[in-house]
């Protein structure tokens, strides 16, 4: 009789505790992709701080180019209004100021005086590296969110998940044939 | 997919347990042939183990990174290698940002130290600054960040303690032998054949053990080299830039310098090697460079741990995968596309001026330029607090 009870605590034991390990994973996945997130965050936010700089350096090499400057001005006000308004919205904006970003180096090849310009090279190191942050911070944060959904749809985890209220984290994906189209340059 | 950390881990620890294990056994021997006591020569042995682990675990990477004479820079000195590193520790998912050392020395070489993630530091030579392009730096670096990342860096530090505190062990331990050895046989004649036995097993195990230990050491070394190529080529999507950087590497001749046989598993290439030799087998804190290079390009398009595996896998016929089956579920990765930042890179003429300016300013010289165009470095022990340029004659006051 003694023996049952004990044999039936320890089992109950047991399951609390895996049920405990597997609630724990689930918050440390999560946990994961809210950091991951917020990494993305700080790079967007240094693109959107470093651009001014970038098109005031740029201003007085390139009078012909207006159209090309406006574009990445409006690019980034576009992209800072998207900041609160959900991921994949966020993501097409921040699409767009890339994709008007690489036009400007594009046509920024035509205009030597500019190339020499020690702002300027520093300035596109500067940036050239943060889009490159944000597209590793974006690679991230879309492993970290594989797995936190892998978790919340597999047994056992899954049923955990769905008792404990979480849901399926969302990808941050990027058009990636609008986003990586050679720009268009003239050489009128 | 980052679960591959722990189970390596394991796989590591039973080398390492091994390598406690010869230790323990020299220790034990030793003492009873010389000391005729097994227990003063296991705790001699573990004290001097001990003493050498605190070292290295508190002091290891500073004394490391000042035998290789490795200089610190911030993020202004070259922003480049500043931002790549940054680049690789955000794909990586590390949480703190490693110091960033240079080492003068035109061997193109790169090695990662730290006890835990918030003790990181990450060195590269001015060759490999001179001499990579962007991706492939980046490669190099996703490398040294894979190493830190997967707990390389302390596992191979503790290692290399362990096996040095046998070397020396067996080193001392032969020499107090045949001085001793000589005096005690003709005092106490009466030892016993079992005496002569203990002494039998105690050389033998003086002259096998550092073998032995080596080729453990070697084994666990070699296998985290692969998984670090692996790690770099899923961090940068983009094996390719690795590959290249280890075919440079690799063609290049020069031999570092500042590397001894203790620090050249912490290489991202064994600093020893012989040019123009490929096959060192078991004898080598690196796989060979060119099937390095071989598994990389083998992966095409395939970036993931899964897919640099069955590349492995390709020019391995059997016997055991390189990552654990755990971390081969996770999904496939598309290879990077867009390559538009190799533009960024400057010319290797400036990557060199670029390095030798830091390496300059580093050792404190002061940097003038002078109306003509000419530029001046001023050593800091300069006397005088004037000097004309050569050229035309401008007078400069510092």
């Amino acid at each position: 009789m003694l023996i049952a009870i004990v044999v039936i605590l320890a089992i109950a034991i047991v399951i609390v505790l895996i049920l405990a390990g597997i609630y724990n994973g689930l918050v440390g996945a999560r946990n994961q992709v809210k950091n991951a997130w917020a990494q993305i965050d700080v790079q967007l936010k240094r693109r959107h701080d470093l651009i001014p700089n970038l098109t005031e350096t740029v201003k007085g090499y390139m009078q012909h180019e207006r159209g090309t400057l406006e574009a990445v001005t409006n690019a980034r006000t576009m992209a800072i209004k998207a900041s609160d308004s959900g991921v994949a919205a966020q993501a097409k904006a921040e699409g767009e100021l890339s994709q008007a970003l690489g036009r400007l180096f594009a046509v920024a090849e035509n205009y030597p005086d500019l190339k020499a310009s020690q702002n300027f090279l520093a300035l596109q190191e500067e940036l050239t590296s943060t889009e490159n942050k944000i597209s590793f911070s974006r690679q991230f944060y879309n492993d970290s969110v594989l797995q936190y959904n892998n978790k919340t749809q597999m047994f056992p985890s899954n049923i955990i998940a769905s008792m404990g209220g979480f849901k399926a984290g969302e990808f941050f994906e990027v058009t990636d044939t609008v986003e990586r189209d050679a720009p268009k340059v003239s050489f009128s | 997919m980052w679960e591959q950390i722990r189970d390596n881990q394991t796989r590591s620890v039973i080398l390492v347990v091994a390598l406690g294990f010869m230790l323990i056994l020299l220790g034990s021997f030793l003492g009873q042939a010389l000391l005729g006591d097994w227990s003063i020569g296991l705790l001699l042995a573990l004290l001097i183990w001990i003493v050498m682990t605190l070292v290295g675990y508190f002091q290891g990477d500073s004394i490391l990174l000042s035998l290789s004479k490795a200089r610190k820079i911030g993020p202004e000195d070259i922003p480049r290698i500043y931002n790549v590193v940054e680049e690789m520790k955000i794909a990586s998912g590390m949480e703190k940002m490693p110091d960033i050392y240079i080492v003068d020395d035109p061997a193109m070489n790169a090695f990662a130290t730290g006890r835990d993630k918030n003790h990181t530091s990450l060195a590269v030579t001015s060759g490999l600054l001179q001499k990579l392009s962007r991706d492939e730096l980046q490669g190099v670096v996703g490398h040294e960040m894979a190493h830190i990342r997967n707990r390389d860096v302390l596992l191979m530090a503790m290692c290399s303690i362990l096996l040095g505190t046998i070397v020396i062990i067996a080193w001392y331990g032969s020499r107090m032998l045949f001085f001793s050895g000589g005096t005690r046989r003709s005092s106490s004649d009466g030892g016993g054949g079992a005496q002569i036995i203990i002494l039998l097993v105690a050389v033998g195990l003086m002259i096998l053990a550092p073998i032995m230990a080596q080729f453990i050491y070697l084994a666990i070394s070699r296998k985290r080299e692969y998984l670090a190529d692996a790690s770099s080529a899923l961090y940068t999507r983009y094996p390719e830039g690795l590959a290249s950087a280890l075919e440079k590497i690799a063609a290049s001749t020069e031999q570092l310098k500042s590397a001894n046989n203790a620090t050249a598993p912490m290489y991202i290439l064994n600093p020893f090697r012989k040019s123009g030799r490929v096959a060192e087998d078991l004898s080598s804190t690196h796989p060979p460079i060119s099937e390095r290079i071989r598994i990389l390009r083998a992966m095409a398009g395939n970036i993931s741990l899964a897919g640099y595996e069955s590349a492995y896998n390709q020019s391995h016929k059997g016997g055991g995968g390189i990552i654990p089956g755990s971390a081969l579920v996770a999904g496939d990765a598309a290879l990077k596309q867009d390559h538009a930042d190799s533009a960024v890179t400057p010319s290797e003429k400036e990557r060199a001026r670029e390095a030798s300016d830091v390496l300059w300013k580093l050792h404190k010289y002061q940097e003038i330029t002078c109306n003509c165009g000419l530029k001046f470095k001023i050593p800091p022990d300069f006397h005088s607090d004037h000097f004309a340029c050569p050229r035309c004659g401008t007078v400069h006051s510092l």
